[in-house]
């Protein structure tokens, strides 16, 4: 599933957890948005990049035992929801952690990782996945 | 405006059919729909096929073409067109179809889903799946339909007090109901433990917690109020259709386990069928992950917040307060995506003409019909029944 342009497009907010804000409300979105969901109309050409600290809390998450075969290699494998200080809830990986540790309320940090790689040749797909802090 | 009646109902059975392809399966149901109204293939004006995945799993997009086509109704020349809205795909062409007719435009409409998803070998389902979720900000990452389900399930469980028994109880319902339909997937009923024991699929929810990978069609034949009066048949009113949106992304909604969609049709389905939830004999839910069925409960206002834990034990079986998925649910009967939500108005039709048998809810007389999206991106909600 996927193609080299697709992956390329959206690598800098995927590299650099960079979201944007809307000018008029000033609420934070990741991934970014191009109309904010509340100003609709006044957020129009006002939404500005904004890099995330990449620091938050652990909202809920789940051990995956059942996974894609782009992600076979890394089961099982910890999926979460992040509350971001900023504001925004991202989805992501929690790794390099004990999975007894993990729990629901735990602070947690971005890095940056590999995601998933597309068979023997195919590209690989780099991006964020959270550490405990 | 006309009301809109279903004449006729058909489907296949649901299950893993190694040996059916994708338009038998939707001819088969589409020919058994035609039979069960009485009506021939010509009174049809208009088809509406509902089909969410056969574009990346049997590489066939066209599916409106293909359906009439196959069905030998080529040469009448009527439109016949794909609804696409992810596994809620069938409660949408439903509603399509009922605006089809409302509008004056038509008086006799097929509607006819199908999804055939065993075509694909061993994990692949588990990715072209996730293409009902954001693939760029969520399946990228690793998530799965069934791991966003486990989120919601673990932060709701640990807000509500809520164990995992609870969860458990939908799909013990689910296969009990299921051992009593022809047509479902799965015949063997479980028991709690057996519920609670299965090998996870993705922690806190098992493999009996999650629907199944299945083949299958259902159609229905949709028929004008002045149709229904001229040829003196005896349909099931449709009293009501409702759909709502939300984010596509669970991270994005206000919370984890908030599926406002499922409320906000709901609600407008009632109101607009002037009908209350007292007035409901049985509802067919979305049960596609055990917690969703717990959620919609809520979200449907059949208990507060929290609080589904007190229906799930007695009020949700075949002769308790409010009956839940006596087809079997997405759990049991089966969950082939495009042909789920049509299959919920089969059930629904033969349960209001009493022709059950075992699982015949007693005395029906409203059915609540629940088709959703996703995570809950949407929600179409249907009454049907009444005068």
């Amino acid at each position: 599933m996927g193609e080299v342009s697709r992956f390329w497009r959206e690598s800098v907010h995927r590299y650099r957890l960079m979201g944007n804000q809307c000018g008029n409300c000033k609420r934070i979105f990741f991934p970014p948005r191009d109309v904010c969901p509340i100003c609709h109309r006044e957020s129009i050409g006002k939404m500005k990049d904004f890099t995330l600290s990449g620091n938050g809390t652990i909202e809920s998450f789940s051990v995956v035992h059942d996974v894609p075969p782009a992600f076979t290699r890394q089961r099982p494998y910890i999926i979460a929801i992040i509350r971001l200080d900023d504001g925004p809830s991202v989805t992501g990986q929690i790794v390099d952690s004990d999975p007894g540790e993990v729990e629901m309320g735990k602070r947690v940090t971005s890095v940056f990782r590999k995601v998933a790689q597309e068979g023997e040749s195919g590209i690989i797909e780099y991006g964020y996945k959270f550490v405990l802090a | 405006m006309s009301d809109v009646y279903i004449i006729g109902a058909g489907e296949t059975k649901f299950g893993e059919l190694w040996e059916r392809s994708l338009r038998e399966l939707a001819v088969e149901a589409g020919l058994k729909a035609i039979e069960n109204a009485g009506i021939f293939s010509r009174d049809i004006q208009v088809l509406y096929g509902s089909n969410s995945l056969a574009g990346i799993i049997n590489g066939q997009e066209n599916i409106g073409a293909l359906i009439s086509d196959f069905s030998g109704i080529a040469e009448n020349h009527i439109p016949a067109i794909r609804v696409e809205a992810s596994t809620a795909s069938g409660g949408a062409a439903v509603r399509q179809a009922g605006l089809a007719i409302k509008s004056g435009e038509y008086d006799v409409v097929m509607v006819g889903g199908v999804e055939k998803m065993t075509d694909v070998y061993g994990s692949e389902i588990i990715d072209l799946t996730s293409s009902v979720l954001d693939r760029e900000w969520e399946a990228f990452f690793g998530a799965t339909p069934a791991s966003l389900a486990a989120i919601t399930a673990r932060k709701y469980m640990a807000d509500f007090g809520v164990d995992k028994e609870a969860l458990a109880m939908m799909s013990v319902n689910d296969h009990l109901n299921a051992s009593k339909n022809p047509d479902a997937q799965f015949k063997n009923r479980i028991s709690v433990e057996q519920a609670m024991g299965a090998t996870p699929v993705a922690e806190p929810l098992n493999l009996m917690d999650c629907s199944p990978v299945s083949d299958g069609a259902a159609a229905i034949i949709l028929a004008s109020e002045k149709y229904v009066k001229k040829n003196k048949i005896d349909g099931i009113r449709i009293a009501s259709s409702a759909d709502a949106q939300d984010y596509l992304a669970v991270h994005s909604r206000k919370s984890l386990y908030a599926l406002d969609s499922a409320r906000i049709a709901g609600k407008s389905a009632l109101e607009k069928a002037h009908v209350k939830l007292d007035d409901i004999s049985f509802a067919e839910l979305h049960d596609s992950y055990s917690i969703y069925g717990l959620i919609e409960l809520e979200e449907l206002g059949f208990a507060e917040r929290g609080h589904a834990k007190d229906l799930v034990f007695d009020d949700i079986k075949l002769g308790g307060r409010i009956p839940v998925n006596p087809s079997g649910g997405l759990k049991a009967k089966g969950n082939p995506f495009g042909a789920t939500g049509v299959g919920q108005f089969v059930e629904a039709y033969r349960q209001l003409k009493s022709k059950c048998g075992e699982r015949q809810v007693k005395g029906a007389k409203y059915a609540l019909l629940h088709s959703m999206a996703g995570t809950g991106s949407m929600s179409v909600v249907h009454i049907v029944g009444g005068e």
